[in-house]
C-alpha cells in the first residue's frame, strides 16, 4: 500500500466541452495528514476537489487528461457516492446542509455513507465534536446559523469514518472567532481519527497554520508547493496570500508597474 | 337547504377527493425526487386499472392475485419509464422532460387501445358493497371503502417520509442533489425508488377510481384534475396533495349538484387561478421552489 491515499496526476478538466478550467495540475496527499490547497478566486481549486470526488458531471464538466487515484484506485471508475462509502468525503463549499431537513435527519441522510449503518454510535461521535449542534438537534437546518451550519456540514463527513476529507473552504463567511474554532475541531478530527484531508482556503494563515504541505495554484495549474514554512517564507506568497508585503507601511497599488510585472509571471 | 343532502353529497365528494389525493401523491413523489412535473401520471393510473382488468377478467386470475399483480404491474412500468426514458433527459431543459411526458401518455393510451380496445369496461368488484350510513347519511360503499383505503396509505407515506431512512434519504436528494452525492446515497437509485412508488400509487389509484366510475382508454383525463390538486396543494408537499385532493374533490361535487355537472371544472380551475394569483408556491409547497 502507498503511502499517498491520494495522488492526483497531471489533470485537465473542461466544462461545457468549450471551457477549460484545469490545466495539467498534480498534487498529492500522504496518508493522515493534512496538505493545504491555496489560491485566488477561480484558480480551479474547488474544481480540482469536483474531479477528486468524481461530481463533475453535475456541473457538465469531464476529466479529459491525467488520473486520480483515492487509495490505490482510479476514482473514475467509481460512482460517488461509492467513492463516499470507499471513505472519501466531500465537505462542499457553501456547507450545503439540507435545510428542510432536521439537523438530527441530515445526520440519518448522511449515515448511508458508511456501510451497514452507524446508527446512533456515529451521531454521538457527531455531538461530541460539536456539542453545539446537539441542543439544535430538533431544529431545521436551514435556521442554524453559518458557523453551526459549517458543523453540520463537517459532522455530516465524519459520519462515513472517513480516510480523508476534502474540505472545501471551511472558514468561508465565518467571524474570526469561529474559524479558530472550527479549525481547531479540524485539527484535532485529524489527530485522534487519523483522517488525511485536502484542505482548500483562501484564508492561508489558518491552512497553512494546519497543513503539513501547501500547493498553491493559479489559473489551473500549481505554480508554487512546499511546507509551510517555505510556503510562508516566499515573497510573493507573503504578498498575495498573508497579506503583508516586505516593506512595512509602503502603500501598495495594482496600479505599480512593478507589482503588477510580477503578478504577470506568476500567470505565465 | 336539505342538511342531510349537503351532507351525502359531501361525503361523496371527500371519497372522490382521496382518490385526488392518492393520485397526487405520487405525483408529488416524483416531482420531489425528480423535478418532473410527469403528465403522463392519469395514463399510468389508466394501466394500473387495465392491468388489473386483464388479469382479472381476462386471465381469471383470482381478485386478490390480480390486485398484486396490478400494483407490481404499475411499479415496473414506473422503473421502466424512469430508466429508460427520464434519466437520460435529466438535467436537460425542464420543458423536453416535460414535453416527453405528454408523449408518453399518448403511447400509454395507444397501448391499452390496441389491447384491450377503446370500449368502456366495468372492474370485476373486489370492494365489499354493504350500504354505509354515517349517521342518516348514506354513502355508496365503494366510495367509503377507496377513502378509507387511500387515507391510509397515504398515512403510511407520511409516516415514511419522516421515519423512514430511505424517505429521508428522498427528501434529501429533493433538497440538494449534489450534496446527496456526497452523503453517499446512491441518487440514481433514489430516482428509480421514487417512480416505482409512484407507479405502485398510480396503479392503485386506478384500482379503486375503475371500481367506482368504470375503465376507459380516457380515463387518464383524471390526471388534469390530479394537477390542479398538486398545483394547489403545492407541488413537493404530500400533505398539500392530501388536503388539496379533499378540498378539490368536495368542492367539485357540491358544485356539480348545485351548478350543475357543466361547472364542475369551472370551479377547480377558478380555485387553480386564485391560488396561483395569492399564493403560487401553492398552499403547503416551499416557497423558493422555481416554476414552470
Amino acid at each position: 500500500m502507498s503511502d499517498r491515499i491520494l495522488e492526483v496526476s497531471n489533470i485537465e478538466v473542461v466544462y461545457n466541452h468549450t471551457v477549460q478550467v484545469l490545466r495539467g495540475l498534480s498534487l498529492s496527499v500522504p496518508r493522515g495528514e493534512v496538505v493545504a490547497l491555496l489560491g485566488s478566486n477561480g484558480a480551479g481549486k474547488s474544481t480540482t476537489l469536483k474531479a477528486i470526488a468524481n461530481i463533475l458531471f453535475l456541473e457538465n464538466g469531464e476529466l479529459s487528461s491525467g488520473s486520480i487515484r483515492f487509495d490505490g484506485d482510479a476514482v473514475g471508475s467509481r460512482p460517488p457516492h461509492r467513492l463516499v462509502r470507499d471513505g472519501l468525503c466531500h465537505v462542499m463549499e457553501g456547507r450545503r446542509v439540507f435545510e428542510d431537513l432536521t439537523v438530527e435527519e441530515n445526520l440519518v441522510a448522511a449515515g448511508y455513507a458508511s456501510n451497514g449503518g452507524s446508527g446512533r454510535a456515529g451521531q454521538d461521535m457527531v455531538y461530541e465534536y460539536f456539542p453545539q449542534l446537539y441542543s439544535r438537534r430538533r431544529s431545521l437546518a436551514g435556521y442554524l446559523s453559518g458557523g453551526e451550519q459549517q458543523m453540520l456540514a463537517i459532522g455530516r463527513g465524519l459520519l462515513g469514518k472517513p480516510s480523508m476529507m476534502l474540505l472545501d473552504e471551511p472558514s468561508l463567511g465565518l467571524s474570526p472567532m469561529l474559524v479558530e474554532e472550527i479549525f481547531g475541531i479540524i485539527a484535532r478530527i485529524n489527530r485522534e481519527q487519523g483522517v488525511a484531508m485536502l484542505l482548500v482556503e483562501q484564508n492561508a494563515n489558518v491552512a497553512l497554520a494546519l497543513a503539513s504541505y501547501g500547493y498553491i495554484m493559479e489559473s489551473g495549474r500549481v505554480v508554487i508547493d512546499g511546507t509551510p514554512e517555505k510556503l510562508m517564507a516566499d515573497d510573493d506568497v507573503r504578498e498575495f496570500y498573508l497579506g503583508s508585503g516586505e516593506a512595512e507601511g509602503e502603500s501598495k497599488s495594482y496600479r505599480e508597474v512593478k507589482h503588477y510585472k510580477r503578478r504577470k509571471r506568476w500567470l505565465s | 337547504m336539505d342538511w342531510l343532502f349537503f351532507f351525502e353529497v359531501s361525503l361523496a365528494g371527500l371519497g372522490f377527493g382521496a382518490l385526488y389525493a392518492l393520485t397526487g401523491v405520487a405525483f408529488v413523489v416524483i416531482y420531489k425526487a425528480t423535478r418532473v412535473i410527469n403528465l403522463a401520471m392519469g395514463e399510468m393510473l389508466m394501466f394500473g386499472a387495465y392491468l388489473f382488468f386483464g388479469f382479472a377478467a381476462g386471465f381469471m386470475l383470482p381478485v386478490w392475485l390480480a390486485i398484486v399483480l396490478a400494483l407490481a404491474g404499475g411499479a415496473l412500468l414506473g422503473l421502466t419509464l424512469e430508466r429508460l426514458v427520464i434519466r437520460p433527459l435529466l438535467g436537460e431543459n425542464p420543458i423536453s422532460v416535460f414535453m416527453v411526458t405528454i408523449g408518453l401518455a399518448s403511447v400509454l393510451v395507444g397501448l391499452v387501445e390496441i389491447i384491450w380496445t377503446a370500449a368502456p369496461r366495468s372492474l370485476p368488484g373486489f370492494l365489499p358493497d354493504d350500504p354505509i350510513f354515517i349517521g342518516d347519511a348514506f354513502v355508496a360503499p365503494k366510495t367509503f371503502w377507496s377513502f378509507i383505503i387511500a387515507g391510509v396509505v397515504i398515512a403510511v407515506f407520511l409516516v415514511l417520509f419522516r421515519f423512514w431512512r430511505g424517505g429521508v434519504a428522498l427528501r434529501a436528494t429533493a433538497s440538494d442533489q449534489g450534496a446527496a452525492y456526497a452523503m453517499g446515497i446512491n441518487v440514481p437509485a433514489v430516482y428509480s425508488l421514487s417512480w416505482g412508488l409512484a407507479g405502485m400509487l398510480a396503479a392503485g389509484a386506478g384500482l379503486l377510481l375503475g371500481s367506482i366510475a368504470g375503465i376507459s382508454s380516457e380515463m387518464g383525463f383524471f390526471g388534469l384534475t390530479v394537477l390542479v390538486v398538486v398545483i394547489v396543494g403545492g407541488l413537493d408537499s404530500v400533505l398539500g396533495a392530501l388536503v388539496a385532493g379533499l378540498l378539490i374533490g368536495w368542492i367539485e361535487s357540491l358544485a356539480g349538484v348545485y351548478l350543475g355537472g357543466e361547472y364542475e371544472h369551472l370551479v377547480t380551475f377558478i380555485i387553480l387561478m386564485v391560488v396561483l394569483l395569492l399564493r403560487p408556491w401553492g398552499l403547503f409547497g416551499t416557497r423558493e421552489i422555481e416554476r414552470l
